[in-house]
């Protein structure tokens, strides 16, 4: 009896029902440069079609993490695959857009001969329309021909944003994309990485700038001395923790509906109530119902939130612990 | 393809970056003086009465040989310092980043930049050296007895500056590079001066001294081997009757099979080496 072999077809089916691989999947990423320990066991994945942000302090390692994901570094331990492809195999990057934080090209060339070597670089079918696009779409339109060297910093980055474009990438790696733009032009970037972001194309974006981070980024890295210090989606990090009631006639019972919620710490009038990391958003209406019925006069509800930069802080000043997810 | 995109690159960033008007100036200016020193050269009497035919060849072959040697140490100059860039200046400056974060290998890349320099050094060599000949051919009559040998070779101790630059700017700095290899360079001219001398002394050890430093770098044997393929056959003999061996413009005999193939042997290396060095580098 003969065991019939699958057509060719149907596996390819099969294929392409999987699920696709991450754009980024690294695990125990380690660099150290003499006796500095630069990263140490960083791991962390970048799902297809997800903003990340990587922040931490000066010297945290996030530079250094970039760059072994992208082959420029050579990391001492660890594994990346991107695209789901091993990084030592350059075919990895055929799909991946970089602006570096140093970014410096060609001096002699143009901002359209630039593009051009990148997209013949990258064996992307890219026709010059297309780089012209991807030109006007950072504002250089109109110096396409000029040379770069003649090019202030901010239109170097803003050409550098156009070159990890136009190659029509799955993953853009932007490291520090805002450094030498004015404030319109970081709106410019924030759109361009929402535009990115609908259309479906992974960004592992690193900046500085908290508030652009908060505004565009899915999930979020924190390193801090080349670890990952907490990591998790904004809606994780930035969990709403307390909520500061002023009430009047609140008395034992009240007290004790209001222990019922969460730590109960009292200052005057003013009651706060430490919340569940796991709250599900009807705690706090709940409390206030009940506070209600037991003829407590509700005079404030303030839930107080968390911005990015205090969860940050707290984080890199060792305030709270940190709720790494586990690693990937 | 990667290191024919680079090449290309490569060679746009010579034309772009002026180096080669700046060349091709200098170049025609040199032409130009040769011209009218070998022009010069006809009318010549010394103390003694007019040059016979034979002194007047061996002074072409001098000449000759002299101002190949200035043409070898502005290609050898230039490729250096336009090497030293290449991979330090780019890894420095950030360049690199973005061309080495596409899909592409390092090897691909220093081969691209290795093809480009090459292309660039031995067209000028070969092209500057060639006018050269046919200006000493149209003023005095002097045509050399292998002008293409003489031409490869030149050619050939380019590639080998070249490679020793793009060495040693994937491991120090840029401008370091080019000061070194154009240092070696001429220390090995030098010390196959010395030798030259040693063995027209009859002192072993100093000749010896020449031997050993052509092996180490070739470019000064790939040099004598090129000044054999320049100068008139009989020079060498009526040089040695009238004043001794060991004249630094002047080569004994043409180069071995066994040296051309150390030669090629020895860029094979150290392009190895650098491709290792570059391949592993953090940028």
């Amino acid at each position: 009896m003969t065991t019939e072999i699958p057509a060719a077809a149907p596996t390819a089916d099969v294929l392409a029902g999987l699920p696709a691989s991450p754009a980024v999947w690294c695990s125990g990423l380690r660099k150290r440069y003499g006796r500095q320990t630069a990263v140490d066991d960083v791991s962390f994945t970048v799902a297809r079609g997800e903003v990340l942000g990587l922040l931490g302090p000066n010297g945290a390692g996030k530079t250094s993490v970039i760059k072994m994901l992208l082959g420029l570094v050579q990391p001492d331990a660890g594994e990346v695959m991107l695209l789901g492809r091993r990084s030592s195999d350059p075919r990895s990057r055929s799909a991946v857009g970089y602006l570096p934080e140093l970014f410096r090209y060609q001096p002699w060339l143009t901002p359209t001969e630039v593009l051009d070597l990148h997209v013949r670089l990258s064996r992307a079918d890219v026709g010059a329309s297309e780089s012209r696009e991807c030109l006007a779409l950072v504002g250089l339109a109109d110096r396409a021909g000029d040379r770069v060297g003649g090019f202030s910093k901010g239109m170097q980055q803003r050409l550098g944003l156009a070159v990890a474009l136009v190659a029509r990438p799955e993953l853009v790696v932007l490291d520090e994309p805002t450094s030498a733009l004015d404030p319109l032009g970081r709106v410019d970037v924030r759109d361009l990485v929402l535009s990115l972001k609908s259309r479906g194309i992974a960004v592992l974006l690193n900046s500085h700038l908290i508030g652009e981070v908060e505004r565009v980024c899915d999930r979020v890295v924190i390193l801090d001395k080349g670890r990952v210090a907490a990591s998790g989606s904004l809606a994780e990090l930035l969990v709403q923790r307390e909520v500061r009631l002023r009430l009047a006639d609140a008395d034992g019972r009240a007290e004790d509906r209001m222990r019922a919620s969460g730590t109960l710490t009292r200052s005057g009038d003013w009651f706060t109530v430490q919340l569940a990391a796991d709250d599900d958003g009807v705690t706090v209406p709940d409390l206030v119902r009940d506070l209600v019925g037991l003829g407590v006069r509700v005079h404030a509800v303030e839930p107080a939130r968390i911005s990015l930069e205090e969860r940050l802080l707290a984080v890199l000043r060792h305030e709270e612990p940190a709720r790494a997810e586990p690693a990937p | 393809m990667t290191a024919l995109i680079i090449a290309g690159l490569t060679l746009r960033e010579a034309a772009r970056r002026r180096v080669v008007w700046a060349l091709l100036a200098l170049t025609v200016v040199l032409l130009a003086l040769s011209g009218w020193g070998f022009s010069k050269l006809i009318g010549l009497d010394s103390e003694l009465g007019t040059m016979t035919s034979g002194e007047a060849r061996l002074v072409a072959s001098l000449l000759l040989n002299l101002i190949m040697f200035g043409f070898s140490l502005i290609a050898a100059i230039g490729t250096a310092f336009l090497a030293g860039p290449t991979l330090a200046g780019e890894v420095e400056s950030g360049q690199a980043l973005a061309i080495l974060a596409r899909p592409v290998r390092r090897s691909a890349v220093l081969l691209g930049k290795w093809l480009g320099l090459a292309a660039f050094g031995c067209g000028y060599v070969i092209l500057a050296g060639l006018a050269q000949i046919l200006v000493v051919f149209f003023v005095v009559g002097y045509w050399p007895p292998a002008p293409a040998t003489g031409l490869a070779l030149l050619a050939a101790e380019t590639v080998v500056l070249l490679t020793l630059a793009l060495l040693l700017s994937s491991v120090v700095s840029p401008m370091a590079s080019g000061i070194v290899s154009v240092g070696l360079f001429g220390a090995t001219w030098v010390a196959g001066v010395v030798g030259g001398l040693g063995g027209a002394l009859g002192n072993e050890g100093v000749e010896r001294v020449g031997i050993v430093s052509r092996m180490i770098l070739p470019t000064d044997g790939l040099w004598r081997g090129a000044m054999n393929g320049f100068q008139d056959p009989g020079a060498l003999f009526q040089m040695n009757a009238d004043e001794g061996g060991g004249f630094p413009f002047l080569a004994d005999a043409p180069l071995t099979p066994a040296y051309l193939v150390w030669a090629a042997v020895w860029i094979a290396v150290i392009w190895g080496l650098t491709a290792l060095s570059f391949s592993r580098r953090d940028v």
